[in-house]
């Protein structure tokens, strides 16, 4: 039970740091109208650079300068990079992003070395603060998960009740109409671009210290956050969400059941001496989300909440 | 005398090789209406187009004054040129109200209408202020994206086939629409391709063939040149 009940939160702070990821993502999508290999390389950013504030100062001047430092880089991309690359078509953005994401992750290795560095949770978030089922559930989840809610209010907020995220929605999907109305449509997509960076720089902040902080994290994340994208339905930020949600779910309950194909399907004679029978739910976690993906873009290719196809 | 509102000499574009404008010239005088005609696949939308920096201009614009080929699209909307495209380009996920507010530029800066004045003024839209406008009809989407305009105070609407494909009574709203538009001191460019409205409102007509100007003169004068009418417009 106590496992069930793990994984189902960590499930959901898992899946709400997908979600930082795959806003921004599908944002930048609905825009540029190609997927950014390179936004995991923001992510690892954030993480990277929040060691390098949290050592100088605190935890928490890293939490908030990080983010908008990624996000500043985001903005500079598009301005002198994208922009220019933009006229020559989607095959030349996408190698372009394609080569950012290298050039981030070799840059990275240069300052940073090719191991891991050690960004570790602040002291003060260190304790364990619930029991659950006699287990301890770590207050930097909690912190987590409080983060992630904060930020997901806040992009909801923004897109949904203010009038700049409605000038965005507008210029995301009729971007020459908004210009005749008189709106700055370079401005703010370049604004789109750093807010969907710093997204991802603020996962890579609260992440970077439970996981592992070194040069291949970009290169781990951005499948999954590519699937869950796919797997929402391209553009849709709703999709998005409950894509994060259920991939972050799927994930942790697959890994919380120690369970056997033995056990499931002993009665039709399989037994765990076998090479199938051994094989357990658990080990699984890792292909969900590409089994998904596969069979997502097979029977459903706008994906969940998604209006157009690939 | 006073100086046009809207100059355009010797205009030209391109879509890759293919050369569509070839040389146009056209004045618009503060106030004044105009209706631009012409067959289809002329360059009449292009001509829009090219003023509103959608596809790349080459030759001279001036609107007051001052020259404006090839700037961005939003610092022309600024300078008060508002466009009304073909493709009555709404904003179908968001409401009519919505629509309405995005067409303001600066929420500081309060211009001649308010929303609540604009949905007053068309008993259609306020019933429908807050559905999506995408499920407006034809003729509701087109006075949506004409008011959606009107909301950023521009001194001149260019038009591009308001009435294409509505029904004739609603055409005439339309056309009763645009006189009073331009009742307000606003300019106006027209593109049609029906006659019948074209010359109830406009104090003066050119007519477009093969990406050039080939007629100016005043309904007056139009009504009497079946020539024109039967090399130009007529299918
Ligand atoms: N995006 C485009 N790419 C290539 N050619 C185009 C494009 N848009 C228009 N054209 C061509 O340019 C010419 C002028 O088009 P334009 O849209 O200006 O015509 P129009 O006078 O507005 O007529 P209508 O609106 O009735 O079709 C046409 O021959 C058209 O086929
Ligand atoms: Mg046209």
């Amino acid at each position: 039970m106590e496992t069930i009940v793990f994984a189902l939160v960590n499930g959901v702070i898992y899946g709400l740091l997908l979600f930082m990821l795959s806003s921004g993502l599908t944002l930048i999508f609905s825009m540029m109208g190609v997927l950014n290999f390179a936004h995991a390389s923001f992510y690892m950013l954030g993480a990277f650079f929040a060691y390098t504030i949290m050592g100088a100062t605190s935890f928490w001047l890293a939490l908030i300068f990080a983010p908008i430092l990624v996000g500043l880089i985001g903005a500079a991309v598009e301005r002198y990079g994208l922009r220019r690359v933009h006229v020559n078509g989607h095959v030349a953005e996408l190698l372009f992003t394609f080569g950012l994401a290298y050039l981030i992750e070799e840059i990275v290795k240069i300052v940073y070395g090719k191991t891991a560095v050690n960004y570790r949770v602040p002291s003060i978030l260190d304790f364990p603060a619930v029991q659950i089922y006699g287990a301890d559930l770590p207050a930097y989840r909690i912190f987590m998960l409080f983060v992630a809610m904060a930020m997901l209010i806040g992009l909801w907020l923004l897109l949904r009740r203010t009038r700049a995220g409605l000038i965005i929605q507008a210029a995301l999907s009729h971007p020459h109409m908004v210009g005749h109305l008189g709106h700055n449509v370079p401005l703010i997509f370049m604004t789109v671009f750093g807010i969907g960076c710093a997204l991802a720089g603020l996962a890579g902040v609260i992440a970077g210290n439970i996981f592992v902080t070194d040069p291949s994290m970009a290169v781990q994340m951005g499948p999954i956050v590519f699937v869950v994208v796919v797997v929402g339905g391209i553009g849709s930020l709703e999709g998005a969400f409950v894509a994060s949600l259920l991939i972050g779910l799927l994930q942790n309950l697959a890994v919380g059941i120690n369970a056997s194909f033995a056990d499931i399907f002993g009665f039709l004679g399989l037994t765990s001496a076998s090479e199938v029978g051994s094989i357990t739910v658990s080990s699984l976690g890792p292909v969900l989300p590409f089994l998904l993906l596969v069979l997502i873009l097979i029977f459903r290719p706008q994906g969940l909440m998604g209006e157009r196809e690939l | 005398m006073t100086e046009p509102m809207l100059k355009v000499t010797d205009l030209h574009a391109f879509y890759g090789k293919s050369h569509v404008l070839r040389g146009v010239n056209l004045e618009i005088m503060p106030g004044e209406v105009i209706a631009l005609l012409g067959r289809n696949g002329v360059g009449r939308s292009t001509t829009a187009k090219a003023i509103m920096g959608e596809v790349a201009p080459k030759g001279e614009i001036l609107f007051k004054g001052q020259p404006i080929a090839g700037l961005e699209s939003h610092k022309i909307a600024r300078l008060g040129l508002g466009y009304v495209p073909e493709a009555r380009d709404i904003f179908p996920t968001m409401t009519v109200r919505q629509n309405l507010i995005l067409g303001v530029k600066n929420m500081r800066k309060p211009g001649k209408h308010s929303i609540d004045q604009m949905l007053d003024m068309f008993p259609n839209l306020r019933e429908r202020a807050d559905n999506p406008a995408g499920v407006l009809s034809g003729g509701e989407k087109q006075m949506l994206t004409m008011c959606r305009t009107l909301m950023g105070d521009p001194d001149l609407i260019i038009i591009d086939e308001p009435t294409e494909g509505l029904a004739p009574k609603i055409v005439h709203r339309i056309g009763d629409m645009i006189a009073d538009i331009a009742r307000t001191g606003v300019a106006i460019l027209l593109i049609e391709q029906k006659l019948s409205i074209a010359l109830r409102i406009a104090h003066r007509v050119y007519v477009m063939g093969h990406g050039e100007i080939v007629y100016s003169g005043t309904p007056e004068d139009f009504r009497t040149r079946d020539d024109i009418r039967a090399e130009w417009l007529e299918v």
